[in-house]
């Protein structure tokens, strides 16, 4: 848990960050989003130390982070940046290795676990680990950037931008794997981006910033049911809301009952997902199945177009 | 077959120099048209092998000592706690650099003596600049998301140093030490003014006797040997920079 506590930063008497408390929930995905300059990676660097607040505090798990020194907390906490930074003198393996290095980890666990990550992001550890970072491409090098930040197992990622240089298809798989990693090891990300979609896509709670301050911290479908201020609203965008909320849910909490004929669609995706598949196909309902593949009932356009409008 | 050439171009002149330097008597032929019927046509005061070492030897004590003075400010005055020094340090390299060597040299006589010494510290002053710049260059363009992610991953400032900061300037050091070295050869042979053992002995001896032979010798001794550091010193620049993964 990351309890972020009546927080300030001043820049030369400028408010970057005004006064923000929020509480992150442990194993969820946080998203800060709003416009270039709001503050939003002065507030994740904040949790890191890279930056220290003018005043107030920050607690992981209890413990302020001012408890330690900075950079034995920062070997705590996973950090992954747009372009990655990967060390251009270092081979993929030996910048995956870092942190457990700095810590002091045994040569044997230290392989091991570079293996289990580069596995992890289908990178073939044979073939990649001794590669150097020009020799990959874009999508390559920011996989190895993220399975550098986990390396020593951080309870905690954070990730400014992380998908920013991708291209759109790259992305997207890259958002995929992102959440499949966030189950797998149960890791507490706040993740900044400038994209609502990205940030609909991937988040359990969303914290608006505008100016410095938390305009609204919640739920996505909160945000569209409920925006807390004009500026939220327009970030979302009129025209985006229905599909927004239909992103933000996923297709089980919209079964019902019953049968339907063709293809059968994942309970896991989005209900975006569900409609787009119902349109192009010109059909009324979808069968739907579970991660096992076992049969749940249906989702009905019916059904989804109530889940779009406005919530009463 | 045309990328090979410099390189074989390269390899002969070194034959030629070592060859030179061990048999010089055999090259008289061709050097006996430049002088007088009766004048000696290779230089018979010294060792020509002798004299190339201690020039060379002069040359290195000076470089290192230039380098690991110039690499330890730069280091210092590109941390916070050493930014308020830059400007001096810049200022007293640069007057180092100004500061003629011959005048150096007369104002360092009186003090150490003749000898290698006087010739040490003019080489040393004249050679910081290059290497000093070259540092800082090094060390205040590094890639801005590198090293933020360096000291993200929790990496001390002492760690950052050395782990990521030196080894990417490296190649951009490198390039400071071959500039400063070749300045180095050349200057040296005027450490021969004030009695050290440099390859100047025998320019100045051509001078004193009017043997252009001499003179050519001394010279071209010293031509090919900045030749070929500077050769070097490149190919080694250039495999740092690419495994630096600059390329
Ligand atoms: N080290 C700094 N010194 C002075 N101003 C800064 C510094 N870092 C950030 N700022 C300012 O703080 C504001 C917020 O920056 P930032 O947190 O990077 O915003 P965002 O990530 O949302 O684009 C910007 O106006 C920026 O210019
Ligand atoms: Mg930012």
């Amino acid at each position: 848990m990351i309890e972020i506590e009546a927080v300030t930063k001043l820049y030369d008497d400028v408010a970057v960050v005004d006064n923000v408390s929020m509480v992150i929930e442990p194993r969820t995905v946080t998203v800060v989003v709003g416009t270039s300059g709001s503050g939003k990676t002065t507030l994740l660097r904040m949790i890191n130390r890279l930056v220290e607040p003018s005043s107030g505090a920050i607690r992981l798990d209890g413990e302020d982070n001012r408890s330690i020194p900075g950079h034995e907390l920062r070997r705590r906490i996973g950090y992954a940046i747009q372009g990655h930074g990967l060390f251009p003198h270092r081979t993929v393996a030996e910048n995956i290795a870092t942190v457990p290095g700095l810590l002091g980890w045994e040569k044997s666990r230290i392989a091991a676990k570079v293996e289990e990550l580069l596995t992890l992001f289908q990178l073939d550890p044979k073939m990649f680990g001794s590669r150097y970072p020009h020799e990959l491409s874009g999508g390559q090098q920011q996989r190895v950037g993220v399975a550098r930040a986990l390396a020593a197992e951080p309870n905690v990622l954070l990730m400014d931008e992380p998908f920013g240089a991708l291209d759109p298809i790259i992305r997207a798989k890259a958002q995929d794997d992102l959440l499949a990693i966030q189950k797998h090891f149960g890791t507490t990300i706040v993740l900044v981006t400038h994209d609502m979609d990205e940030a609909f896509y991937l988040a359990d709670k969303i914290a608006v910033m505008d100016k410095g301050r938390v305009l609204q911290y919640g739920p996505p479908a909160e945000l569209v049911r409920a925006p807390a201020a004009p500026f939220v609203e327009t970030l979302i965008g009129d025209a985006e809301r229905p599909f927004r909320l239909l992103s933000a849910a996923k297709i089980g909490a919209a079964v019902e009952p019953g049968e339907a004929d063709g293809e059968p669609i994942g309970e896991d995706g989005t209900q975006q997902e569900a409609l787009a598949d119902l349109l192009w196909s010109g059909r009324k309902a979808l069968p739907v199945v579970s991660a096992s593949g076992a049969p749940m009932g249906r989702v009905t356009l019916d059904a989804l177009l109530k889940c779009a409008a406005r919530p009463q | 077959m045309r990328a090979w050439l410099p390189t074989i171009l390269r390899g002969l002149l070194l034959l030629v120099l070592i060859a030179f330097l061990v048999t010089p008597g055999s090259f008289e032929p061709l050097l006996r048209p430049l002088v007088q019927p009766n004048a000696p046509a290779i230089y018979n005061q010294g060792s020509l092998l002798a004299l190339t070492l201690l020039h060379l030897r002069t040359v290195f004590i000076a470089t290192l000592v230039a380098t690991v003075i110039a690499v330890l400010l730069a280091i210092l005055v590109t941390r916070s706690f050493g930014a308020e020094f830059l400007q001096l340090s810049r200022s007293l390299v640069n007057i180092g650099q100004t500061f003629p060597p011959v005048a150096v040299l007369a104002l360092a006589v009186p003090a150490v003596g003749f000898g290698e010494k006087p010739t040490l510290i003019a080489l040393f002053l004249y050679g910081l600049l290059p290497i000093f710049e070259n540092t800082l260059t090094g060390l205040t363009n590094l890639p801005r998301s590198v090293m933020e992610a360096a000291r993200g991953a929790g990496m001390t400032d002492f760690q950052r140093l050395l782990q990521i900061e030196l080894p990417l300037s490296l190649p951009v050091i490198v390039a400071g030490i071959r500039l400063s070295m070749v300045i180095s050869l050349s200057t040296a042979t005027i450490g021969s003014t004030v009695a050290a053992k440099t390859l100047g002995e025998v320019i100045i001896a051509g001078l004193q006797s009017n043997n252009l032979a001499f003179i050519l010798q001394g010279g071209l001794i010293v031509g090919a040997l900045a030749v070929l550091i500077y050769d070097g010193l490149s190919a080694a620049e250039a495999m740092l920079t690419r495994r630096a993964g600059s390329t």
